[in-house]
């Protein structure tokens, strides 16, 4: 008798119908396409897009050549040579990120004790030459520089949980 | 100059007549595309294309430039002349069908007595494009995908071929426009309802016999890359991809003629027949073709792809015996009398 309803089963294509069905209503239901350029999705404030270097108010440079994001880096994309300044304090001469081999992880971030390295929020950005993929130390505070305000109010709204 | 005109008026009317087919049905073809992209988008809850012109009317004209524009690479080893002459013998049949379907009951370009037959014969030509372009690229994949193709249309056929007996046996004929006219009365009256197992069987052979999803093993991109067409590109690309499209219009066409009484209006027979008297048979026909094609596409947005060994059994092992009993049935019918279908 099983084996009889089965046959009857498929023989009137009773589940492909079903399928149907199911497609059917699909067709009907609200999209959920989100039209990219002119609409966005939420960002979290722990966005890990682009990366930046910060400054203090007075303007000096906050990073001190720990080199602690280097050293975490899991995709060895962070170059950097530091070199004592005329003042006296450690700062870097080069600080390389390869954007091509970092994998966006926020390890550098986590790492860093002076809040220097950041990852900002801005995830549009393209290259149209060879060699552009590697940020510069002058382009990452330039960048830094441009969202500071933003990229403070993230930390700020996170350092509860940090 | 008189007698000139009268020399090659004959032929200049069957040209332009031709271009009065093949034109609109190349733009059907680009539209297919377009309403397939669509279609499944919707039924997977995303938009589709919404970007070239208002709405996206215009990506199919965008998708025709590019493929234009693009190179045609012939692979080292293959043999250069099968390899551009497959996708021409491919879409070729599926033009040259055209010459026999009715639109409305005058409107046919060639009414041959065995129209039928004709088209049997022409849409079996097709396989021929599809093997030769899978010998000719002198790839594995692409043999592998025209071994399958093979091997599928051929058992297909045979399915369908019996479908078309019954429909030829209630018809009458073997003359399209005869076996529409065979239909007239009502909606009841097409022969959809009295040869509904043979309707179903031949819309699904149909879809085997395009090669599209959810038979669509020859392509079968997650196994073997693209089938028979991987080393396509550009132009002869877009040919193979014609072919399929038109051959999908024109199983549905034939189906709406066969089974679904073609230009008749449904409404022929019930008694608000006389508002609908100002339609043309055609826009009955066309819409009728889209309810197929729209078939078509929904197939291809709910099933996975059929495992080869299933779909030769459901070939050789569902689909013949069902329609060899079908037509002992519809013989009986026949001889008995049983209206209002075999009177």
């Amino acid at each position: 008798m099983d084996r009889f309803g089965n046959f009857l089963k498929s023989l009137t294509l009773s589940e492909m119908r079903k399928g149907l069905g199911v497609t059917g209503r699909y067709l009907f239901k609200r999209k959920l396409t989100v039209q990219y350029p002119e609409e966005k999705t939420p960002q979290s404030n722990r966005f890990r897009g682009l990366h930046a270097l910060r400054r203090y108010p007075n303007g000096e440079e906050r990073c001190i050549a720990c080199k602690l994001c280097e050293a975490v880096c899991p995709a060895l994309a962070i170059t950097i040579e530091a070199e004592e300044r005329a003042d006296g304090t450690r700062r870097t001469t080069r600080y390389d990120i390869d954007l091509f081999k970092c994998i966006y992880c926020g390890f550098c971030e986590e790492s860093c004790p002076v809040d220097s390295i950041v990852e900002t929020r801005n995830f549009e950005y393209t290259f149209e030459n060879r060699g552009e993929n590697v940020m510069t130390k002058e382009m990452l505070l330039e960048i830094g520089d441009k969202y500071e305000e933003q990229i403070a109010r993230d930390r700020m709204a996170d350092a509860a949980y940090r | 100059m008189v007698e000139f005109w009268e020399l090659i008026r004959e032929p200049v009317f069957i040209v332009l007549k031709i271009v009065a087919i093949v034109a609109p049905l190349m733009l059907a073809v680009a539209y297919l595309t377009y309403a397939e992209r669509k279609i499944i988008g919707y039924m997977q809850v995303r938009i589709g294309p919404n970007r070239v012109g208002p709405r996206g009317w215009l990506q199919p004209i965008a998708d025709a430039l590019k493929l234009l524009m693009k190179e045609i690479i012939v692979p080292g080893n293959s043999d250069r002349f099968l390899f551009l002459i497959a996708p021409m013998l491919s879409l070729a049949p599926a033009l040259a069908a055209w010459a026999v379907l009715p639109f409305t009951d005058t409107l046919v370009l060639a009414d041959i007595d065995a129209s039928l037959l004709y088209i049997l014969a022409l849409t079996s030509m097709g396989v021929y494009g599809v093997i030769i372009a899978g010998w000719a690229t002198n790839s594995k994949y692409a043999f592998l995908g025209a071994m399958r193709s093979a091997a599928q249309i051929v058992s297909y056929e045979i399915a369908m071929g019996f479908a078309l007996v019954g429909v030829l046996i209630a018809g009458g004929s073997l003359n399209l426009r005869e076996i529409v006219l065979a239909q007239q009365g009502s909606l009841l009256h097409w022969f959809w309802l009295p040869l509904f197992p043979l309707f179903i069987i031949y819309f699904i052979s149909s879809v085997a016999e395009t090669n599209r999803a959810p038979f669509d093993v020859a392509e079968g991109e997650s196994e073997i890359v693209a089938g028979f067409h991987v080393e396509y590109s550009g132009m002869a690309f877009a040919v193979f991809f014609l072919a399929e499209y038109a051959n999908m219009i024109l199983l549905a066409t034939l189906a709406a003629l066969m089974f679904l009484g073609g230009w008749l209006s449904p409404f022929e027979g019930t008694w608000v027949e006389s508002w609908f008297t100002w339609v043309p048979g055609v826009f009955w026909l066309l819409a009728k073709t889209s309810l197929f094609l729209f078939f078509y596409l929904w197939l291809r947005a709910t099933f996975p792809r059929y495992r080869y060994d299933q779909i030769m059994r459901l070939g050789w092992k569902v689909f013949i015996p069902i329609t060899i009993v079908w037509l002992v049935l519809e013989g009986a019918a026949v001889v008995a009398d049983i209206g209002p279908w075999f009177d």
